[in-house]
């Protein structure tokens, strides 16, 4: 028996214009957990992309149980026993867990000169493979109706139907409940026992303690190394991972909030009533207040209501005392209001358009010659300043915002509502999906904004960041307000989360 | 060096290649047929682009707002129509409304662009408010839009009009045709629009991510229906340059215009998938579309093959266009 189970060895590749890998390896070993860290951009993705045949390795080598393979594309992945869990899962919401799980291999039987699908088959082997992860729901039931956690054990459920040797878990956790991690996890150790290689790449430290056996950790597509995760701490893998010391993860604030109360909403409902109901809560100028709970905790739903994009059936808002009907966006948007969106591909940036189109999008109104002809001369100051103020790296503002890091792309929204020059900001998971350096970028972008008197909402599910950053804290679940938390030294997890729960 | 050198000229076949092989179609055409690169030829394929500039610069909004437009054939016939009615001469005997002196052609084509803006509004209406996808909604529009058509002409073709309406045609301005000065016009203004005003902008946020359009404030909804409204707008001035270079009208005019339209648009770099598209993207479809035909006739290829190349051309163009994006990865 090879001494690892899969190894990758001197990889490099090339886009135009960057060295995105660079002689890169990867050693697992059989029946364990290996946490592959880096921050966004370090090449992670790219790696694994290779190891696929998504992408063709200018130079490298693939060797799985000590043999060399060559893998020209994802299916020749498979037959080999390496199967993907994918960071954005891509199975077919209308169709069911059994057809996702077997598609392009649906089981057949002979129906006189036909060969048709074996319904019968599928379903029970489907039922059977199900099991083995610990999930019990029907084969039959639609995928698209499932959490997105379920469908993640469907994906792990068709990779350990494969009898994979060898399963890579991309970000699997972004996007789950902590009910859904436990689960997750307790699925990962079972294969673990079984003697499945896993390859685990996520951001999270807590998890990777938790979960993972080695971590090799990469940076700006070099490899940096690989070590067992038990002798390192989790600063010494951040340190790893960005090149330097990070002492404050959470930068000083220079501001305290002040009395004047800058919005004020009363018995928010939502038309739907399994989201939000009877929902209060104030904001203060100056202050950055968190919005905690668990995922599905309707916090996205509420604060989406607040600024007219869901449906309100009953309540009030009320801005510096004023109260106000907000029916659409733009009308949030003359009350001072602005909105960066948890989804930040779905409705936040216009990856065909370039840095200049997506910030101008929102002040095109106001930067009018005549009353009708964009005066691009005062957006273009608009935009530059702001990439100054915001050091957004790019070459110039007519990049492609798509061409941008996760990070940059963030920062460029934050552009946006700035320069609608808003009193209030609210900001979903403003640090999702970026990397340890653009995310303390962010956050002293929103210290500085708090200190220049706007008020801040952060909803974020990231337990360390909820407490490090915010003034206040609001906890929610299943869509009702569970808890305010206002003093300083009463900000602990074990207080968020006993709100968090209260179903 | 050598493979640099191959990775170029695999980037400008990407970027180039469709224009490359009608420029190379137009040098072999003009040697073996030299009257191909006349002045009256050439004219001739500038007149010939005129109307169909104006008709794709209109569906091009659409299609930047990840949409279409299938009613835009339909829409040009009926404004013909509209048009013929109203520039008859007094003195032709088959007059549609005999009593009636013929309106001064500015009036009539004011009251063309209106009517036709009217229902693309309504179709802008439908696929804005009542999210019926632009594919559907222009399509009922289309068959709307004929059934109204043929009951207001009773399906008779118009002719006898006014010189006034035909020298739209005939007539010249610096040795230029009238039509192709409206065209320039036409694609001066939409640059303008695109460009230059917030309502372009918002065309290209819709185009590139509605959701994210509607979180940052863009009234999409009243966008949109401008949108398909201005479009419709376009078609009825296509209809009424089409009815005078004709001489006549019947509602089967432009039947078909509006796929050659939305090819043209696309061979030119107009993204289907939205977003994506210039005012030069349309010129230079409706230019590569155009120059093609007329190449291809004094080539004396069959007029019925002519179809088939049309439709390899579209083929190879949205293939290479294609891959600008896929490349990028």
């Amino acid at each position: 028996m090879a001494e690892y189970r899969l190894e990758l060895k001197g990889v490099s590749k090339s886009f135009p214009g960057v060295k995105a890998l660079d002689n890169v390896q990867l050693s697992v070993r059989p029946g364990t957990v290996h946490a592959l860290m880096g921050e966004n951009g370090a090449g992670k993705s790219t790696l694994m992309k290779c190891l696929f045949g998504i992408y063709k390795m200018d130079a490298g080598e693939i060797f799985l149980e000590g043999e060399k393979i060559k893998v020209a594309n994802p299916d020749e992945a498979m037959k080999y026993g390496i199967a993907m869990v994918h960071q954005e899962l891509q199975p077919v919401p209308a169709r069911s867990v059994a057809e996702n799980l077997y598609l392009g291999r649906f089981p057949v039987k002979k129906f006189g000169p036909l060969q048709v699908i074996d319904h019968k088959k599928m379903y029970e082997d489907t039922a059977y493979w199900l099991n083995e992860v610990k999930m019990d729901f029907d084969p039959k039931a639609q995928l698209g109706s499932l959490s997105i956690g379920q469908m993640q054990s469907v994906e792990i459920a068709k990779a350990v139907s494969h009898q994979a040797k060898v399963v890579i878990f991309d970000e699997p956790t972004s996007s789950l409940s902590d009910n859904e991690v436990e689960a997750l996890f307790r699925i990962m150790n079972d294969l673990r026992d079984k003697g499945v290689s896993m390859v685990y790449i996520s951001h999270k430290m807590d998890e990777i303690k938790r979960i993972a056996d080695d971590v090799t950790i990469m940076r700006d597509g070099t490899y940096v190394g690989t070590w067992p995760v038990s002798e390192l701490t989790t600063d010494q893998i951040i340190a790893r991972m960005v090149g330097r010391e990070l002492t404050n993860v959470y930068p000083e604030r220079k501001n305290k909030p002040e009395d004047e109360v800058v919005l004020e909403v009363k018995d928010l409902c939502s038309i739907h009533p399994r989201s939000f109901q009877n929902v209060s809560f104030n904001l203060h100028k100056g202050e950055i207040l968190g919005f905690g709970g668990l995922v599905g905790a309707q916090r996205t739903e509420l604060l989406e209501g607040v600024f007219g994009i869901r449906a309100v059936a009953s309540g009030e808002v009320f801005i510096k005392g004023q109260k106000v009907n907000i029916r659409k966006p733009a009308d949030a948007m003359k009350d001072g209001i602005g909105l960066i969106t948890e989804d930040r591909r779905g409705n936040g940036i216009f990856g065909c358009l370039s840095i200049k189109d997506n910030v101008g999008v929102s002040v095109y109104n106001k930067y009018l010659r005549a009353g009708f002809i964009l005066d691009h001369q005062k957006i273009n100051k608009v935009v530059d300043d702001s990439i100054q103020m915001l050091s957004i790296k790019t070459p110039s503002m007519q990049e492609h915002i798509s061409n941008l890091s996760g990070g940059n792309q963030q920062k460029v929204i934050v552009a946006r509502w700035l320069a609608n020059n808003p009193d209030i900001l609210i900001m979903d998971e403003p640090t999702r999906g970026i990397d340890v350096g653009a995310k303390h970028e962010i956050y002293e972008i929103m210290n500085d904004l708090a200190a220049q008197g706007k008020a801040i909402i952060m909803i974020s599910s990231e337990m360390a960041e909820l407490l490090g950053m915010s003034d206040r804290i609001y906890v929610m679940c299943d869509g009702k307000m569970r808890g305010e938390i206002t003093e300083k030294e009463d900000m602990t997890q074990a207080k968020v989360m006993s709100y968090a729960t209260q179903f | 060096m050598e493979n640099k050198k191959k990775l170029n000229f695999k980037d400008i076949m990407i970027n180039y290649g469709v224009i490359i092989i009608v420029v190379l179609l137009v040098i072999y055409t003009g040697i073996t047929s030299p009257n191909f690169l006349s002045v009256n030829n050439l004219t001739n394929i500038l007149n010939n682009m005129s109307s169909r500039l104006v008709i794709a610069l209109g569906i091009a909004g659409c299609i930047i707002t990840a949409g279409c437009d299938l009613s835009a054939g339909r829409m040009i016939g009926f404004g013909a129509c509209i048009a013929g009615t109203l520039l008859q001469r007094i003195d032709y005997s088959n007059k549609f409304y005999p009593e009636m002196e013929p309106l001064n052609i500015f009036v009539a084509l004011i009251i063309v662009m209106a009517i036709c803006a009217l229902f693309g509004s309504v179709t802008g209406f439908f696929i804005a408010y009542m999210h019926v996808p632009p594919f559907i909604s222009t399509m009922a529009m289309m068959e709307i839009v004929y059934g109204i058509n043929m009951i207001y002409t009773n399906s008779t073709p118009l002719g006898g009009y006014v010189t006034a309406y035909t020298n739209l045609s005939t007539g010249t301005f610096l040795g230029v045709s009238y039509l192709i000065w409206i065209a320039v016009i036409v694609a001066a203004i939409t640059w303008f629009i695109f460009n230059m005003t917030r309502h372009g902008k918002y065309m290209y946020a819709i185009g590139g991510n509605p959701q994210a359009a509607e979180v940052a404030g863009v009234p999409v909804n009243k966008t949109l229906i401008i949108i398909y409204a201005k479009a419709a707008a376009m078609y009825g001035l296509a209809g009424f340059m089409l009815g005078a270079k004709a001489g006549g009208a019947s509602v089967n005019l432009g039947l078909g215009y509006e796929m050659e339209a939305i090819a043209a648009c696309t061979i030119g770099g107009v993204s289907v998938s939205g977003g994506r598209g210039k005012v030069s993207s349309a010129i230079l479809g409706v230019a590569v579309f155009e120059i093609l035909k007329a190449a291809l006739q004094f080539l004396g290829v069959n007029s019925n093959a002519q179809w088939i190349a049309l439709g390899i051309i579209i083929f190879i163009a949205i293939s290479l266009d294609i891959r600008k994006y896929v490349a990028r990865k």
